[in-house]
């Protein structure tokens, strides 16, 4: 098995090992049913989870931080980290092996609202090439969360930090293009394409755009680079 | 100190020429040079904050060095981590684990990062966990065990993968006075093998139980380097007598103190009867005197009860090395 993998496969062990992200994934999908039959609850109900999808991203300013904040926080506070730097893996490898665990356990909680949509299934005719761009939009946006709070942890041993530090970038990139409005120009383009949840948009209509795929790609790239990075910067320090 | 004569003609497994490390402006470690050959067990002994853990964490491509190079078995620190990184075995001073893994889900993560494969990882599993006497507890969660036991599965994980080198941080720390009889034995165990064995500790006794040689580090420096013997004999010149006398006390002490070569004399005891006192007389460096010391008392008409050299313990020869400002 390659070493990103027994990394990942560690990492998900533990995320099924340890409470906290059951209560989280329970919290998520109680709010989830209610985000559901809220966006149903308009004049015109559209069968359709693009809405629900959208109003959810804003769970996800809180979920990523805390599936996250554990990730290197924790291998630093119990000096594993220097376990794992000092054995015959890249590192690299370590960095997207625990990515790849946090975006494998965030796609579990996920496949739990499937439902939603066998549910319209039941009393309309939802249309699945939306809803399949919706999900891959979320996972998408989801995994950006994820690689920042990954990144977020890597620079503290302290997980409250490390979920505070998330926390505050993605609450930033999911509202920065409200922004927008004030400014002019390309003040205003530059917010709005910077802005997460502009990207999702394109998704929740069911169109799945090059641009929108490259922007998630590189912010997930930039952020495991940037992580990677880190961990050779605390290998100098020692 | 920059060469080192090694002890027989094997090839060195490990080459250290002028490592450097600085974090920041402070030098942890400072022109050091050593090499150690295959299987030899040897002991970095030196007050805390000396650059032992330093050492071990460029050894062990934890970090780079800021200068010097480092070689293991043939491949650079730098240029070549990750082979270096397959040849060795590490146990950090602080014991990391992971407290809600059981010990052999723990084994087994280690193991296969370290790229074994699944059948030899489990008959190695085995081996480790009865090598270690970890038996009865294979499957309790890490965070349950006691300080002692944790330390043993911190010594599986680093001889799981049968490393070429095995470098141990102060591996008695901090464990109760049963367990590191224990845990001592099992380290004599592992470098019964051709296993080369680095351990570092400033517990005296325990590096000269351990170990065939001795590099003493002080101030991110190497002072001295020998067996333990050696280290003892060679600064056996620098003696203190230790003498029993009857007699006046004081005259005693100013007598001896006028003798050629001696540093002072100091009063120890009264021992229990009468007018015999016990005195420790320092003798300037490769000084016989014990001759003329007892000439001196019987000439004065005082009786002589005891004469002995007194051998300095590693102890001794530590605080002597480590306050001299050159060595």
């Amino acid at each position: 098995m390659p070493k990103t993998f027994v990394i990942a496969m560690k990492e998900i062990k533990t995320f099924f090992s340890t409470p906290i992200a059951y209560v989280v994934t329970m919290v998520y999908l109680g709010l989830s049913g209610y985000f559901f039959s809220e966006s149903l609850h308009t004049a015109f109900p559209l069968a359709s989870v693009a809405p629900y999808l959208t109003n959810s991203l804003f769970l996800l300013i809180l979920l990523s931080p805390i599936l996250t904040m554990r990730l290197f926080a924790e291998e630093q506070k119990l000096g594993t980290i220097e376990l794992l730097l000092t054995s015959p893996i890249r590192d690299w490898e370590i960095v997207v092996g625990k990515f790849l665990g946090a975006l494998v356990f965030f796609s579990f909680a996920i496949f739990f609202t499937l439902y939603f949509y066998f549910v319209m299934e039941i009393y309309g005719s939802p249309d699945p090439g939306p809803a399949f761009s919706a999900y891959l939009g979320f996972i998408l946006h989801g995994a950006s969360t994820l690689a920042i709070g990954l990144l977020a942890s890597s620079l503290t041993s302290n997980q409250i930090v490390s979920a505070v530090i998330a926390f505050g970038i993605i609450f930033l990139l999911s509202l920065i293009d409200q922004l927008g409005s004030f400014l002019g120009g390309f003040a205003s383009t530059l917010v709005t394409e910077l802005a997460l949840t502009t990207h999702f948009e394109d998704f929740a209509r069911g169109i799945i755009d090059f641009k929108d795929l490259v922007f998630y790609l590189s912010l997930i790239s930039f952020c495991l680079f940037t992580t990677t990075r880190i961990l050779e910067i605390r290998r100098w320090r020692g | 100190m920059n060469s080192t004569e090694n002890t027989n003609n094997n090839t060195p497994v490990i080459e250290v020429s002028h490592l450097t490390k600085y974090y920041g402006n402070f030098p942890a470690v400072h022109d050091i040079s050593f090499n150690i050959n295959k299987g030899e067990v040897v002991g970095f002994l030196g007050p805390n904050g000396a650059g032992k853990t330093t050492t071990m964490k460029v050894l062990t491509g934890f970090m780079p060095p800021t200068g010097g190079t480092v070689k293991i078995a043939g491949y650079d620190a730098l240029e070549n981590s990750l082979e270096i990184r397959e040849k060795i075995g590490y146990l950090p001073e602080s014991v990391p684990l992971y407290t809600d893994m059981t010990v052999t889900e723990y084994l087994s993560f280690m193991g296969s990062i370290r790229g074994m494969k699944k059948n030899k990882l489990s008959n190695q599993i085995s081996n480790v966990i009865e090598q270690c006497r970890l038996g009865d507890y294979r499957h309790t969660i890490i965070g349950k065990l006691s300080k002692g036991y944790r330390q043993r599965v911190g010594v599986a994980q680093a001889v799981i993968h049968e490393p070429e080198v095995l470098v141990l941080d102060e591996p008695t720390i901090g464990i109760d006075p049963i367990q590191v009889v224990e845990t001592r034995k099992l380290i004599k165990e592992l470098g019964e093998s051709d296993r080369t064995l680095i351990l570092s500790t400033h517990i005296l006794p325990e590096v000269s139980m351990l170990c065939k040689r001795i590099l003493i580090i002080h101030q991110g420096k190497i002072v001295a380097e020998d067996t333990p013997n050696n280290l003892s004999s060679r600064l056996k010149g620098a003696e203190q007598i230790s003498i029993e006398v009857k007699g006046p006390q004081k005259q005693i002490q100013q007598t001896l103190d006028k003798i050629n070569g001696v540093e002072f004399v100091q009063i120890m005891e009264n021992t229990s009867s009468k007018n015999i006192y016990s005195y420790m007389v320092q003798v300037e460096q490769n000084l016989d005197l014990r001759s003329t010391i007892s000439k001196t008392i019987i000439n004065n008409g005082w009786e002589l009860l005891k004469l002995q050299n007194v051998d300095m313990s590693l102890e001794e020869i530590f605080l002597k090395l480590t306050t001299r400002e050159e060595f």
